[in-house]
């Protein structure tokens, strides 16, 4: 495990990769987002796990990304995501719609080591039509069941702020477990953490079972609020006042400018 | 004065409650749904007995095994009811959240399909509530399908939608003949209003009743301990609704 600067770390993600992001109720790595723009990553192609919001409109704004996998794109309180319903409209954005278990089944499947899982329901969605790469078979255990399958999806990059991380690279999550599901199915996971902990976070019976282990992740930054405007775990709320003025801000260009200029690249 | 959204939770508590349909011993709310949310607080300051879980909420989030496990949850059987919206939603109680025009929403796009494909297929019932009530959110046929409102018989489908909370009014869904049917107005609606802001075509008694208004007990715990349970999940409707009171404690 590498430790690294914030900027660092931006450098390490590659134009073009498939990068997952966990949302904002799930430790989004805001301040590499923020990193990201400023380096000038481009042709990302994001997978929201399993929906989108801040992170993924700013970077989508900011030119930084080429197609986006999700369940939905959502500010939440603040309304629809605008640079992504600005991009869509634009055509600057391919946009590939999921439904949210789908998007986990893809992962676990990665996380397996198995091509594909089954899922219930979704027969009869419109998504059907649209994913191609998914398939309904009829269940070869109680013939006349028809059921879905999902193919395995491990994404090149996985990225999200933590708690902490000890020097031996586990990482603290919480109760935040998709995030393990993330590290488990990317091949690269890089992590922001608050701070680093002294001793090994396994060894800790209570820290443990929210820690991820070390072996999934290949490099941690340090990037205190690293999930701000977003909560993090019981650290910090999330910053009410600062979401509603970018989804503000993010209604036209010159707003979208200006919230990078003064938030992002000041 | 009783607020709109007051009388609105008041409806989807009775619904919950309602002695005909499957129980509801587990119910989970998904993402921006504060109306459901506070209805379902709603039943259990009412002294029900009901397990509820937030996938949204910040402190105490039920969800141990990632937001996975609340579909995982639904998957076998242990979610009771749900509740799903639309930015359309037909006669035939389909949802689209995907958007207006060719895919994936080129005239207008929706927020996107969230769990819907899954969840109402998964649950054995579902509440649709969407507080606009117009002709262009209630459509004869939803330009996109993100979830169906009914399925054939070989697939595998624990329950359809109970009712749909409107703005305007209830309308309760018979999965048997697939289309709604007016169960009651919301006080100052009429039922030629509601006829004409109503894009499908659904059944009504000649005489509709009037949506009951919540009981002084009610609003009092609306007021109360709904809108302390509400505050650190929903601050920006409990601050709309109940005043800038609410918003304290958020950003701790």
């Amino acid at each position: 495990m590498a430790m690294l600067t914030l900027a660092e770390l931006a450098a390490r993600i590659p134009d073009n990769a498939l990068v997952a992001v966990p949302p904002d109720n799930s430790l989004t790595p805001a301040a590499l987002a923020r990193a990201l723009v400023r380096r000038g990553v481009r042709g990302l192609r994001l997978l929201g796990v399993p929906v989108s919001g801040y992170v993924c409109d700013l970077l989508i704004g900011a030119g930084c990304v080429a197609s986006l996998q999700t369940s939905a794109a959502s500010l939440g309180e603040n309304g629809l995501a605008p640079r992504f319903a600005q991009a869509l409209a634009a055509g600057t954005l391919e946009v590939i719609d999921a439904t949210c278990p789908a998007i986990h089944t893809m992962l676990q499947a990665a996380e397996k080591g198995v091509p594909f899982m089954p899922l219930r329901g979704v027969l009869g969605s419109d998504l059907l039509a649209h994913r191609p790469d998914w398939r309904v078979i009829d269940n070869p255990f109680a013939p006349g069941d028809p059921i879905l399958l999902v193919p395995a999806l491990a994404p090149e990059i996985g990225m999200f702020h933590a708690l902490c991380a000890d020097e031996h690279g586990n990482v603290h999550v919480g109760r935040r477990r998709e995030l393990a599901t993330i590290a488990h199915a990317a091949r690269r996971t890089f992590v922001t953490v608050e701070r680093i902990v002294p001793g090994n976070l396994l060894e800790d019976e209570r820290m443990a079972a929210g820690t991820i282990s070390g072996v999934y992740i290949e490099a941690v930054a340090v990037a205190p609020r690293g999930a701000w405007p977003s909560a993090l775990l019981d650290e910090y709320g999330a910053d009410a006042a600062h979401l509603a003025e970018y989804a503000k801000l993010a209604r036209s260009d010159t707003g979208f400018a200006e919230y990078l200029a003064r938030f992002v690249c000041a | 004065m009783i607020r709109a959204e007051e009388r609105l939770i008041g409806a989807v508590a009775r619904l919950i409650l309602d002695p005909a349909a499957p129980p509801a011993r587990h119910i989970a709310v998904g993402a921006a749904s504060p109306i459901p949310a506070a209805a379902c607080f709603l039943v259990q300051a009412l002294g029900h007995d009901v397990r509820l879980s937030l996938l949204h909420q910040h402190a105490g989030n039920p969800f141990t095994e990632g937001t996975r496990e609340l579909f995982d949850l639904a998957g076998q059987g242990r979610i009771d009811l749900f509740f799903l919206g639309g930015g359309q939603i037909d006669g035939q109680a389909n949802l689209n959240l995907i958007g207006t025009g060719d895919w994936p929403g080129r005239s207008v796009r929706f927020p996107g399909s969230f769990g819907s494909a899954f969840m109402y297929l998964m649950v054995p019932r579902t509440i649709l509530f969407r507080e606009e009530h117009s002709s262009r959110v209630l459509v004869p046929r939803v330009d996109q399908i993100s979830a169906p409102g009914l399925s054939p018989p070989n697939v595998f489908r624990r329950g359809t939608a109970q009712a749909l909370v409107t703005g305007r009014c209830v309308f309760r869904f018979d999965a048997a003949a697939g289309r709604f049917a007016l169960a009651s107005l919301h006080p100052g609606e009429t039922a030629a209003g509601v006829r004409a802001a109503t894009g499908f075509g659904y059944d009504a008694p000649a005489a509709p009743e009037t949506t009951a208004d919540p009981t002084s007990e009610q609003l009092a715990l609306l007021r109360g301990p709904v809108r302390a349970r509400m505050a650190p999940t929903y601050p920006a409707f409990c601050a709309r609704v109940w005043g800038e009171a609410a918003r304290s404690g958020t950003d701790g």
